[in-house]
């Protein structure tokens, strides 16, 4: 009861002293950051003490110890539910910035819904909120089952799941209020950022303490990559977020760095978000969940490793690609350059590996839509690290740069590689987390892959023709030797484009709602009266953790 | 727990590695060779590329590079590989006094091509792609109604001093009272001015507020905007006797600007731009249709307030 007494305590002191941050805070939207807070820790309050066992208390009996002998599931299905409702809300927030870039007028009027607000809402919501929530998710399941070992500390893995959705919620409601560091991709404000900070050494902790008591000898790969996505984001966020606040009480701060130097380091950050968020952590998932769905072992342990190292090694240092041609000395953007073309194959291992593994079950294409989406994904992996190198060459960047071509790339890494192969995670997971016999539909699965792929290929398709586009206008000389258009010429041009891309978006995100409604269904207990597809069996006495062996 | 169990995958004929996670094993295939050649190659294409280009940073600035290539170089091998051959044009653009411009068709050609690329970069951004204006806001360039003139030489002038620029003497500037604001006029009184210009301009009948307006106008606008409403260049005040309004030319846009006019103001150009890009500027803005032949040509800074 004393325990009781002392948490329901600190929650109410955590609230108050929330409260008092809001009082004094030197402007609004610090303000309704620490009441969001304060609410945040009166629901911890309400948890603690409504869910609390009073009758074991009364009874004096000491809490049980977990069962040693399943894994530790919960936060899974609560990271699988997050995941599908911020990718709802970030899709459509997607589609809605794409149709105000063709129709402007959708801006509303209001700052809080102008296109600059909305566009941080959007990437934060799919690569964080979207990505982070899938990589958490996958990450306690992937490294639970690989090391036959229970989560460890289970109350921090908790803490972990429910801080991240705090800081989710104080960055999007930051965008909207127009808190925002400039920093792209490192939007949130400085305090946003140290509660961040808190949430993501818990999540090192508990993924580090559950491979210390693993049950195998060796780490799976799966692993390896999980922990230099953890480890390296880590290190990302403090650098890139080094700032000094201009009040305690209030939502702004100053960058350490400035000029080049903070532009550079920015882009290291940047680039390495993308290399470690959107593929390391990506790839990890892809190591278990291929081979699972497939049953096929993996194609090669010792490319496992060259691809692993030499990507972790090459990624950092390729950031500079994206400050080509501006004040960045040419060296730095030399060396951003050769490292980002070696690159290219280092991240093909990735691809190769994935690929192959399907050696001896290629007839699963045809007949699994789970295995179809992997291998959806694995292409557009494979497509856009091509790209990738390719554009940060000086030469094509002098003509790629600042156009929508880098939008195309982008997205058909994101919505081609890290959204297809989450689906086919999250169609995995769902009927093995909640114990159904499978999913809804699997014809719904696969209705939720055309949608995604033609949605993506009308995307990335007419981003390219608007790169291209854009990059040929902006450099057309005449004869005489003068600009040919002027910019706003460049804009109107790219009204078709924009059309298109917003009905490429519009269908990804139909195949999005798809998903949603079937594993709606599926955890419903429903189950969709279907012609039967290729389903990959599951084994519920082999999932769990190996029986710890009495010493003899 | 610890020992390998390797056997031979049956659809591959490889080798497993032996170990075994969740029922996950590992295939022993070695690299594929390809990949293993074309990552050595981009290694040695990169080992060249950063010989060949600026790349290793030292203590106080970085290697050269052999081939001695620099951005800044580059670029300014370029500009200058351009300028040369530009530069026949560009001399005998500057050497020539804009009026006489028209005279020599094929300079007026190259100088409106160049102005037009000028315009699309610098005035664009107000004045529309096509030099059409924004309505209620930036005047349009393309007809003959000019607030300042719309001869060549008087172009260059208002381009190059800019308008109402308080930091320059020599800009264009004039000031149009607020009349409503400042309590010169009472709102009857300014009801009765707009019937009078919605008059004269053929918007509206005659009535009695459009004759009392006629009183008003002639003690507090005529002076700069004209007994009949003509305009006066002098000053930048427009025509009010045509369909073409700056800010609008219904009742309440009209009252709105007697109320509290918004005196608009343009940049000036002058030593932002060099003297010949501000003189196909000129030519452009000439060229979009509504250039006016110059009046006697003056010599420049003629007049005793420096406007020609």
């Amino acid at each position: 009861m004393d325990t009781l007494v002392a948490k329901a305590g600190g929650w109410l002191g955590l609230a108050f002293l929330a409260l008092v941050m809001a009082a004094m805070a030197v402007d609004a939207p610090f303000a309704v950051h620490m009441i969001i807070v304060a609410f945040a820790c009166l629901l911890m309050l309400w948890a603690t003490v409504s869910r609390a066992d009073y009758e074991a208390i009364a009874r004096g009996l000491l809490k049980m110890p977990a069962d040693e002998g399943v894994y530790d599931d919960d936060p899974i299905r609560w990271g699988v539910i997050a995941t599908l409702f911020w990718g709802l809300a970030g899709m459509a927030a997607g589609l809605f910035i794409a149709l105000q870039l063709a129709f402007p007028a959708l801006n509303l009027g209001f700052e809080y819904t102008t296109f600059g607000r909305l566009r941080p809402l959007h990437t934060s919501a799919v690569i964080f909120a979207f990505g982070g929530n899938a990589l958490i998710a996958t990450s306690y399941y992937v490294v639970q089952r690989t090391c036959r070992a229970r989560l460890a500390f289970p109350t921090l893995a908790r803490f972990v799941f429910w801080g991240y959705q705090l800081f989710i919620v104080l960055a999007a409601t930051g965008y909207l209020m127009g808190v925002t560091e400039a920093k792209e991709y490192a939007e949130p404000e400085w305090y946003v950022d140290l509660w961040l900070t808190i949430v993501w050494v818990a999540y090192l902790i508990v993924f580090l303490g559950t491979i210390v008591k693993r049950r195998e000898p060796h780490i799976y790969v799966a692993n390896w990559f999980y922990l230099s996505f953890i480890i390296t984001i880590a290190m990302l966020h403090l650098v890139n977020n080094l700032s000094m606040p201009a009040s305690l009480f209030g939502s702004k701060s100053y960058a350490a760095f400035a000029g080049v130097q903070d532009a550079l380091t920015q882009w290291w950050y940047g680039h390495n978000a993308v290399g470690f968020f959107l593929t390391a952590g990506f790839l990890a998932m892809m190591y278990y969940f291929v081979p699972k769905q497939a049953e096929r072992p993996v194609y090669s342990y010792r490319l496992s490793i060259i691809h692993f190292w030499s990507l972790i090694f090459l990624y950092i240092w390729a950031g500079p690609h994206h400050l080509h041609y501006t004040a960045l000395p040419d060296w730095a953007q030399t060396l951003g350059m050769v490292f980002s073309v070696i690159l290219w194959m280092p991240s093909w291992g990735g691809m190769i590996n994935g690929l192959m593994t399907l050696n001896g079950a290629w007839d699963k294409i045809r007949t699994d839509p789970i295995i179809r989406m992997m291998v959806m994904a694995l292409a557009f992996y494979g497509m856009s690290t091509f790209e990738g190198p390719m554009m940060s060459i000086k030469w094509v960047n002098s003509m790629s740069h600042y156009t929508d071509w880098t939008i195309g790339h982008v997205h058909s890494g994101a919505l081609g590689w890290n959204g297809m192969i989450t689906f086919a995670c999250v169609y995995y997971l769902v009927p093995r987390l909640w114990g159904r016999p499978r999913l809804y539909s699997l014809r719904m699965v696969n209705w939720h892959f055309w949608l995604a792929t033609v949605g993506i290929v009308f995307y990335a398709a007419s981003m390219w023709v608007a790169g291209i586009m854009q990059g040929l206008m902006w450099r057309e000389y005449g004869a005489d030797g003068y600009l040919v258009y002027s910019f706003a010429e460049s804009v109107s041009a790219m009204h078709p484009m924009y059309l298109i891309r917003a009905a490429g978006g519009a269908m990804y995100l139909a195949g999005f709602l798809i998903m949603v409604f079937n594993v709606w269904a599926t955890l419903g207990g429903r189950v969709r009266t279907e012609k039967p597809m290729t389903e990959t069996p599951y084994n519920a006495a082999a999932d769990r953790p190996l029986a710890p062996v009495p010493a003899e | 727990m610890a020992d390998l169990k390797q056997r031979i995958d049956e659809a591959t004929g490889t080798s497993t590695v032996g170990h075994e996670w969740d029922g996950i094993e590992e295939l022993d295939t070695p690299m594929p060779r390809w990949w293993l050649w074309t990552l050595y190659a981009t290694i040695v294409w990169g080992l060249a590329y950063v010989v060949l280009y600026p790349a290793w940073p030292m203590v106080d600035s970085a290697t050269k590079g052999v081939l001695g290539w620099s951005s800044r170089g580059d670029l300014a091998k370029e500009m200058a590989a351009d300028a040369k051959r530009r530069a026949p044009t560009v001399n005998a653009i500057a050497a020539t006094a804009i009026t006489d411009l028209p005279a020599k068709p094929e300079l007026m050609q190259a100088a409106v091509q160049g102005g037009g690329a000028a315009f699309r970069v610098h005035c664009v951004q107000c004045h529309g792609a096509g030099g059409a204006g924004v309505k209620n806001l930036y005047p349009s360039l393309t007809d003959d109604d000019w607030l300042w003139g719309g001869d060549l030489a008087t172009i260059e002038y208002t381009v190059t001093h800019g308008i109402r620029n308080p930091d320059h003497k020599a800009t264009r500037t004039s000031l149009m009272p607020a009349f409503g604001r400042d309590g010169i006029l009472d709102a009857a009184q300014i009801g009765d001015v707009v019937s009078f210009v919605r008059t004269i301009s053929r918007q509206e009948k005659a009535s009695a507020s459009s004759a009392r307006g006629a009183a008003l106008f002639a003690d507090n606008c005529a002076v700069c905007h004209g007994a009949g409403g003509e305009g006066g260049r002098q000053v930048g005040a427009p025509k009010l006797t045509d369909a073409i309004w700056l800010y609008g030319g219904d009742r309440d846009s009209l009252t709105a600007t007697i109320t509290q006019p918004r005196n608009g103001v343009m940049p000036r150009w002058g030593g932002r731009l060099d003297p010949v890009t501000i003189k196909m500027l000129s030519a452009y803005v000439y060229s979009l249709g509504g250039g006016e032949k110059g009046l006697a040509p003056v010599a420049e800074g003629a007049g005793a307030d420096g406007q020609p």
